[in-house]
């Protein structure tokens, strides 16, 4: 059997990898990005000098060829899923018995005047970095619009150039939509102290052009004008999915998948970014563009393509982020605003941007979600209690457990856990301290 | 005021360098016959060689290269004709003269400034380095600074880089085998000597101190870039200690008290003449504290090295207390991230590593052999041939040159990486015997790759964390890195019960992802 895979993410690599451990078919992965798979979530460390292109390609060159995946450099321009065959934007075409679809997504435009002009872009793909690097060269000034992770990503790759970077948000605190406020303000102050500008509750509203067509500042519908030499877009990401539109294949904002991550058509799967659930499952959205979760449905299409169908099932929400230099892990849920049935604890440091906040279910009492900020935890750990339904004092308890910090850090759990007895005298959930031999020697 | 105090360090640090590069071309020398006297040799062969060197007594040499030369050659000669007329007595077999002879007939401008010239060539630059690190401290917020690392002529092999390598490596070369080129250098060295040992330095006393500067220097510099992390922060003291202490002052004052000098961290088989019959000699006649050295030195082998490393990894020796490692860790932390990660290199590393394990186990043991047997060979094979060619070959050219001199060009641990025998012994008690693996954390790891550029092992982290499999290399220094540089949060240094270290890789796609408890 022949099986093709178009784009080289971790969707469809994941997909490829899972397919020649589990089988013997012939594999063909192809993409007009890259040569070979690379982690996309690193493209900033390039930028900033931390790696170099050859360190973020998590296998060898001979990788591919020792496992039979055979990789193509090239761009699809149709597919004729009628006759089952592809057509490269070169000419060239060619046959499949199974195709999967994993074209990633791409940034989200903006319908604003002037949103063509030279120095205006997102951040996805390889060529958009190489973009960057060559429009941002002599910049001073930079306007970031929108606050998610890919925006903050920016703000910092400029920054460690020396550019004066401005950061736009449309909600009332940073990454409103997802955080609640004093986690949010706890980011904006930090992003404060690397001395980079965030505007809260504004948006572009026009792109302003020198002769040349280069943006040269931006009005906001505040009515504000900032001066910038480059401007970063980053108000999300959509399924990259035009090629495909106007086909047989059902397509909505992404291209429609069942459990199995079937699409309509026979014989054509999709998985990654690219796609939006039919069903999505429980406590997940229909279209959720994470790396891992990109590489789950990877991992579960291909049991699907060989004859081994899988439904998709990302288990409990998790995932993390940076932001300049706070970490961010979360686990379950922990949403930006509290319903009624719902009982929350927030805990900061006074010092340093640290902070946890645990929600729990008002009534059952039944654990729901953690996230914390410049705090690691174990994720096999959180997930467990949330899996089996820990009661918030059980969980608690249970919480140095799931420290994931290096030794010697201070003991900021204990700090948390202190502070969440005082608040909620109801719960025992502090434990006793070690002593120091058994410190030692554990 | 953060910008000038750089340009301030760093003119310092430039002007001293400038200054210590130039010191050995300038003169001039005289020699004279009552320079004999202060060297290690015998009453006749003074008088011997003397009567030779007589001819070049108060002649002016314009530098000491000449002057060496002219000695080392008088003596080669010299010592030709005694070896025809078998007069074995008189033959000198060492070099030192050669250098001790030429630093004794230094006439120029430091000659009497000793202490003013330690200080413009040697604590200038020193304290210039700290001036340059200073304002980092207040740099950004607390996190991991590794922005332009790669845009860096000095830290990716650049011209910085490769000029910085180039000089380290002569540096080398001249210590170990032409000292006689660099005795004013060394007679810098001379009052800090005197007060610590009671005598004159050698180049290995120029070396023990700018070893030990360095450290400290660029150990400031760690506390700096890691100011968010207490494990960096620690270990770094601990390497500074241990440098500082035993392996610098100690040692010195030991000499002083008239005791056998003695690294009481130093341990065989990175310490390969350990069990050379002089040193066991020299040991064994020092009364009840050279019986003790002898003691100490063979439980560290026997017991510190299995049992520490059971309890904590072979990270209790590599990257808290050895002075390798030490420098490693301070000086050569911004080449880290030049080490090959190459599953090819993995492959070179464990050939090479255990095989010089396995060299300086044979050569140790022939080295015993003659010791408790008198006799010098072990079939055609002379003991100490041997025992010669190991201390060229690696305790010299693979420690040193290679192991230093190559940190702007292949990392900060070629040496400990590829060369180190002791090492390689910690790394079989981590790989088979220990509680301490790296474990990684369920399904946060996103491929990006810092981990596996920042070891300077060259261990591919991310081919594990991305599995979600535990960490357990031998060649882990627990240096702790790849942890720290990680933006999600997946790995976390550990000691943890036996069982079940290794782990099982994370299963997707069932559920999830299906971490194991």
């Amino acid at each position: 059997m022949n099986v093709v895979i178009i784009g080289n993410g971790i969707a469809g690599i994941s997909a490829a990898r899972q397919i020649r451990k589990l089988s013997d078919h012939s594999i063909t992965v192809i993409s007009g990005e890259s040569d070979h798979f690379f982690s996309r979530t690193a493209l900033m460390y390039l930028y900033m000098g931390h790696m170099e292109y050859r360190h973020i390609k998590p296998y060898e060159d001979w990788f591919w060829e020792k496992n039979r995946i055979n990789l193509k450099k090239a761009w699809v321009s149709n597919i004729d899923f009628e006759k089952q065959l592809l057509q490269f934007e070169n000419g060239e075409s060619m046959p499949y018995d199974k195709l999967l679809l994993a074209t990633g997504s791409k940034p989200r435009e903006l319908p604003v005047p002037g949103i063509k002009a030279g120095g205006v872009q997102g951040l996805y793909s390889l060529q958009d970095l190489e973009q960057m690097e060559a429009t941002t060269v002599g910049v001073k000034q930079a306007v970031i619009i929108g606050g998610g992770l890919i925006g903050i990503e920016m703000a910092e790759m400029l920054h460690s150039r020396g550019v004066e970077v401005t950061i736009i948000i449309r909600e009332s605190h940073y990454w409103g939509n997802i955080l609640p406020a004093e986690e949010g303000n706890l980011i904006a102050k930090h992003i404060a102290e690397n001395h980079v500008k965030l505007v809260a509750e504004d948006e572009l509203a026009e792109v302003l052009q020198d002769e040349e067509g280069n943006v040269n500042a931006i009005r906001t519908k505040q009515g504000s004008i900032i001066e910038c030499q480059f401007l970063g877009i980053s108000v999300g990401v959509v399924p990259n999915i035009e090629f495909l539109e106007n086909s047989t294949l059902e397509t909505n904002r992404g291209i429609m998948v069942n459990e199995f991550l079937e699409t309509n058509v026979p014989n054509v799967y999709a998985a990654g970014d690219c796609i939006e659930h039919r069903n999505a499952p429980l406590g997940r959205n229909a279209i959720e563009q994470v790396w891992y979760t990109g590489r789950i449905m990877g991992e579960t299409v291909a049991h699907t393509i060989i004859g081994t169908q899988r439904s998709y099932k990302p288990g409990i929400w998790f995932n993390s982020a940076k932001f300049f230099d706070i970490e961010y892990q979360v686990y379950g849920l922990v949403p930006n605003e509290i319903s009624p049935d719902l009982e929350q604890f927030y805990w900061e440091d006074s010092k340093s941007p640290r902070a946890i906040r645990v929600v729990w279910n008002k009534e059952t009492m039944a654990f729901l979600g953690i996230h914390s900020f410049g705090i690691r935890l174990r994720h096999e750990q959180c997930e467990e209690w949330i899996e089996k339904k820990f009661t918030i004092d059980k969980a608690l308890s249970r919480l140095q457990k799931a420290a994931f910090d290096a030794e010697f850090t201070k003991q900021w759990i204990s700090s948390f856990l202190e502070e969440f007895q005082k608040a909620n005298p109801g719960f025992a959930v502090q434990q006793e301290a070690k002593g120091l031999f058994a410190r030692i020697f554990d | 005021m953060g910008k000038g105090l750089k340009f301030l360090g760093l003119s310092m640090l430039l002007a001293g360098l400038a200054l210590f590069i130039a010191l050995p071309f300038s003169g001039p020398f005289v020699w004279d016959n009552s320079y004999l006297q202060s060297t290690g040799l015998s009453e006749a062969q003074q008088e011997s060689l003397g009567e030779r060197l007589a001819d070049f007594e108060g002649k002016m040499y314009f530098t000491g290269f000449e002057l060496a030369n002219e000695i080392s050659r008088t003596k080669e000669i010299l010592n030709e004709e005694l070896k025809a007329a078998e007069k074995w007595d008189l033959v000198i077999w060492s070099n030192d003269i050669v250098w001790q002879g030429t630093k004794a007939s230094y006439q120029g401008l430091a000659k009497g400034n000793e202490l003013l010239f330690f200080i413009l060539c040697i604590l200038m630059p020193s304290i210039g380095g700290f001036i340059y690190i200073l304002p980092s401290f207040k740099e950004g917020t607390a996190g991991i600074k590794n922005n332009g690392i790669f845009h860096s002529d000095m830290k990716n092999r650049g011209w910085v880089g490769i000029l910085t390598g180039t000089m380290l490596i002569l540096f080398y070369i001249i210590l170990y085998w032409f000292p006689q080129y660099i005795t004013p250098l060394i007679s810098l060295f001379d009052p800090l000597s005197e007060v610590l040992n009671g005598g004159p330095a050698s180049q290995w006393f120029l070396y023990g101190t700018l070893y030990t500067l360095a450290i400290i220097v660029m150990g400031i510099r760690m506390f700096s870039k890691y100011r968010h992390s207490r494990y960096h922060q620690i270990r770094t003291a601990s390497l500074m200690f241990f440098q500082t202490a035993f392996a610098f002052l100690i040692p010195e004052i030991l000499v002083r008290l008239n005791k056998p000098y003695f690294d009481f961290k130093n341990i065989w088989p990175l310490d390969y003449d350990f069990f050379d019959a002089w040193h066991i000699n020299m040991l064994q006649e020092a009364g009840g504290l050279g019986i003790f050295m002898l003691a100490w030195g063979l439980s560290l082998v026997i017991i510190g090295v299995p049992l520490f490393t059971y309890f904590y990894g072979k990270r209790w020796y590599c990257s808290w207390v050895c002075g390798c490692g030490g420098l490693a860790e301070t000086l050569g932390d911004p080449y880290r991230q030049l080490s090959d990660k190459s599953l090819k290199a993995w492959k070179y590393e464990r050939v090479i590593v255990h095989s010089v394990l396995v060299f300086a186990v044979l050569m140790t043991g022939g080295v015993l052999y003659t010791y408790f047997t008198g006799s010098d060979r072990v079939f055609w094979l002379s003991t100490n041939d041997v025992r010669q060619t190991y201390g060229f070959m690696i305790g010299s050219i693979f420690a040193g040159v290679v192991g230093t001199g190559f940190y702007p060009l292949m990392g900060n641990r070629v040496w400990c990486r590829f060369g180190c025998p002791l090492a390689a012994y910690l790394g079989l008690v981590q790989r088979f015997k220990s509680r301490f693996r790296i474990t990684t954390n369920g399904g946060q790891c996103i491929s990006c790759g810092n981990c596996s550029t920042y070891c300077e092992m060259g261990i591919d982290v991310r081919w594990y964390a991305q599995r979600g499999q535990n960490i357990v290399r031998s060649s882990c220094v627990g240096c702790g890195v790849c942890a720290s540089v990680c933006p999600r949060g997946v790995l976390k240094l550990e000691n943890s019960d036996e069982a079940d270290r290794f782990g099982k890789p994370i299963e997707i796609g069932e559920k999830g992802f299906r971490v194991h408890v």
